[in-house]
């Protein structure tokens, strides 16, 4: 980033603290109204069994950790958090990290039409509207769609979103998300001292060992910066699993917050639904820390 | 939600490349020498294989679109028919919702470019103690999945009956855009030289007037980024228009599209394809046009010398 251009001995000093709140106040009215607001107000909730029917509705009561104890025996919720990490493991960190660095990688030193032709397609599958991503892979998978009647001539014929739903939406996801990955690392890998990689090549290193002792350890830091910030996109996906599966059949796509929506927004049982929010917030907020924490310092300055 | 990270990484990564355009042009390797002719059909292959992946999806879109009487496997269309699109150009179906969207979606930069421009100013240029602090919470929040604070925001909406309130809405999503609005924001902010401002003071200027007259129009290329990533990132959120807005004539493209799908049973997919090329094609310009923008951001770079 082109953060600091000027010295900083130049920069005026102390300022009253009015000078220095007054322009940050829209910001932090509207932050706090609807954003610290609803973070605060639902840990209250969280401990209450407050719902929007029924007697909880009126007469919100405070019921301790009676809906996290709840939680945990929940076995919807623990099979719903099995599916999450499934679903951030296989289609983040395995799919999109994976399929990310290994486009930026051979992409290097390609016909450059090429390379902007396919980049035009993996991040128009990035930009797209979610829902409507959701559609295509919906109607890419279904039984009688575009990949099925393809199948179809090899006797595969089937419904993929009922036989396979996991692998059916982290396989939709990998394709949606990928591009953030590759544009990561393809900057990251225009950075990279060339001498070195010729070097290595000179001294007759192959393709693998330059990958492996050069490049990889070279690229630690974009590696684990994006690891961490397409496992907090990934973490409360929604919209594209909604679409497709909508968590079914039965539960067997429900990652976490399929079954939050479904507790709170079509059960009302919002005190529990917020419980399960607070679990799904404290680990996006330790992802979140650890991202601070690689953040160099500097960049803040 | 998903998006909220991402563009800012890109921009980052972009001005890193624009800032140092020819050395990256000198740092070019292969990992095979392009001139091993097996090596480069090998890798043409791999990456033709990845081009089908990401095409392949797309082409049902496309082919249903333009077929007269799509069903939800596309078959070559005999004829390139436009009716799919006749049939959904209609109010109720397409403009209300593209409206609606555009309301949500406007508005909502409008405010968050507004309220972020403020306060990124002191950010960038006072010293404070509360400034790194702040700056921390920004980001931490930025990282924080939206999703799992909208069931919360639903209780209270409901609590002060501001469920299906059009304006409640975008002041919600003003805030979610709004941490990495200010990021970003300073992030360009830094970029214009206090000089030209220090000048300005000199000559009596406040804060108000060197922020409109000097930092703001320097800026301005940062500014239409961060309108166009907003606008762009509500255009295509389903989620909270889905959850906090309940009347048909409120709903934005996102939502309306979803109830196409789900509500009439028997789905008429050519007109659902139609609707959605309609409704992405905004989405890809826009991006387009943001990218002119960032590769056009070093350009007042010389103001200082001039």
């Amino acid at each position: 980033m082109a953060t600091i251009t000027y010295p900083r001995s130049s920069r005026p000093k102390r300022m009253p603290v009015f000078r220095w709140l007054g322009p940050l106040s829209p910001a932090l009215v509207l932050l706090l109204l609807f954003f610290a607001g609803p973070v605060i107000w639902s840990v209250y909730l969280a401990f209450t069994n407050k719902a929007l029917t029924g007697v909880g509705a009126a007469h919100p009561k405070w019921v301790g950790f009676a809906n996290f104890e709840h939680m945990f025996s929940d076995p919807l919720f623990i099979h719903s958090l099995v599916l999450t990490v499934l679903f951030v493991v296989g289609s983040a960190v395995l799919g999109q990290n994976t399929l990310g660095f290994l486009i930026a990688l051979i992409e290097r030193g390609r016909k450059a039409w090429f390379v902007s032709a396919l980049n035009t397609f993996v991040i128009c599958a990035w930009v797209m509207p979610e829902i409507v991503a959701g559609f295509a892979w919906y109607a890419y998978l279904y039984q009688g769609g575009t990949l099925d009647s393809f199948l179809h001539h090899f006797g595969l014929s089937q419904d993929w979103l009922y036989t396979t739903p996991m692998l059916a939406v982290i396989i939709a996801n990998i394709w949606r998300g990928t591009a953030f990955s590759m544009l990561v690392y393809s900057a990251a890998m225009s950075d990279l001292p060339p001498d070195l990689i010729e070097a290595a090549q000179v001294d007759g290193a192959s393709a693998l060992s330059l990958l492996r002792r050069v490049i990889l350890p070279l690229l630690r830091r974009p590696i684990v910066t994006n690891l961490m910030l397409i496992t907090l996109q990934t973490l409360a996906s929604f919209t594209l699993i909604f679409v497709m599966t909508a968590g079914g059949p039965g539960e067997a796509s429900q990652t976490t917050p399929l079954y939050i929506y479904q507790q709170a927004l079509q059960l009302y049982n919002i005190s529990y639904g917020t419980a399960m929010c607070i679990v799904l917030l404290l680990v996006g907020a330790i992802f979140s820390l650890i991202y601070l924490k690689l953040i160099r310092v500097e960049e803040l300055a | 939600m998903s998006g909220t990270l991402t563009l800012g990484e890109d921009v980052n990564k972009r001005e890193k490349t624009a800032a140092r355009t020819v050395p990256a042009r000198k740092g070019r390797f292969h990992i095979t020498s392009p001139r091993k002719t097996t090596s480069a059909i090998a890798a043409y292959g791999v990456l033709a294989l990845v081009a089908i992946f990401f095409i392949a999806p797309l082409i049902w879109l496309v082919l249903a679109a333009f077929e007269p009487a799509a069903s939800i496997g596309s078959q070559a269309p005999l004829v390139l028919s436009f009716s799919n699109f006749g049939k959904v150009l209609n109010w109720s179906t397409t403009f209300e919702p593209l409206l609606n969207s555009c309301i949500l979606s406007g508005a909502t930069a409008v405010i968050t470019v507004f309220v972020a421009l403020l306060a990124a100013y002191p950010l960038s240029r006072y010293h404070s103690r509360f400034r790194k602090p702040f700056l921390y919470a920004i980001i931490f929040s930025t990282g924080l999945p939206i999703t799992a604070i909208l069931v919360p925001v639903y209780g209270m909406f409901a609590h002060f009956n501001l469920v299906d309130n059009q304006a409640a809405v975008i002041f919600f999503l003003a805030a979610t855009s709004l941490p990495f609005g200010i990021w970003l924001m300073k992030g360009f902010m830094d970029g214009v030289p206090i000089d030209l401002e220090q000048a300005a003071w000199v000559d009596g200027a406040s804060w108000v007037g060197s922020l409109r007259r000097i930092v703001a129009p320097l800026m301005l290329p940062g500014i239409m980024v961060i309108t166009i990533f907003t606008f762009v990132s509500i255009w295509g959120n389903f989620f909270v228009p889905f959850i906090l807005l309940q009347t048909q004539s409120k709903f934005p493209a996102a939502v309306s599209i979803y109830t196409f799908f789900s509500q009439y049973g028997m789905v008429d997919y050519g007109q659902l394809a139609a609707f959605s090329i309609l409704y992405t094609l905004p989405t890809l310009l826009l991006w387009v046009v943001a990218g002119r923008f960032l590769r056009g951001q070093f350009s007042f770079a010389g103001a200082v010398k001039g």
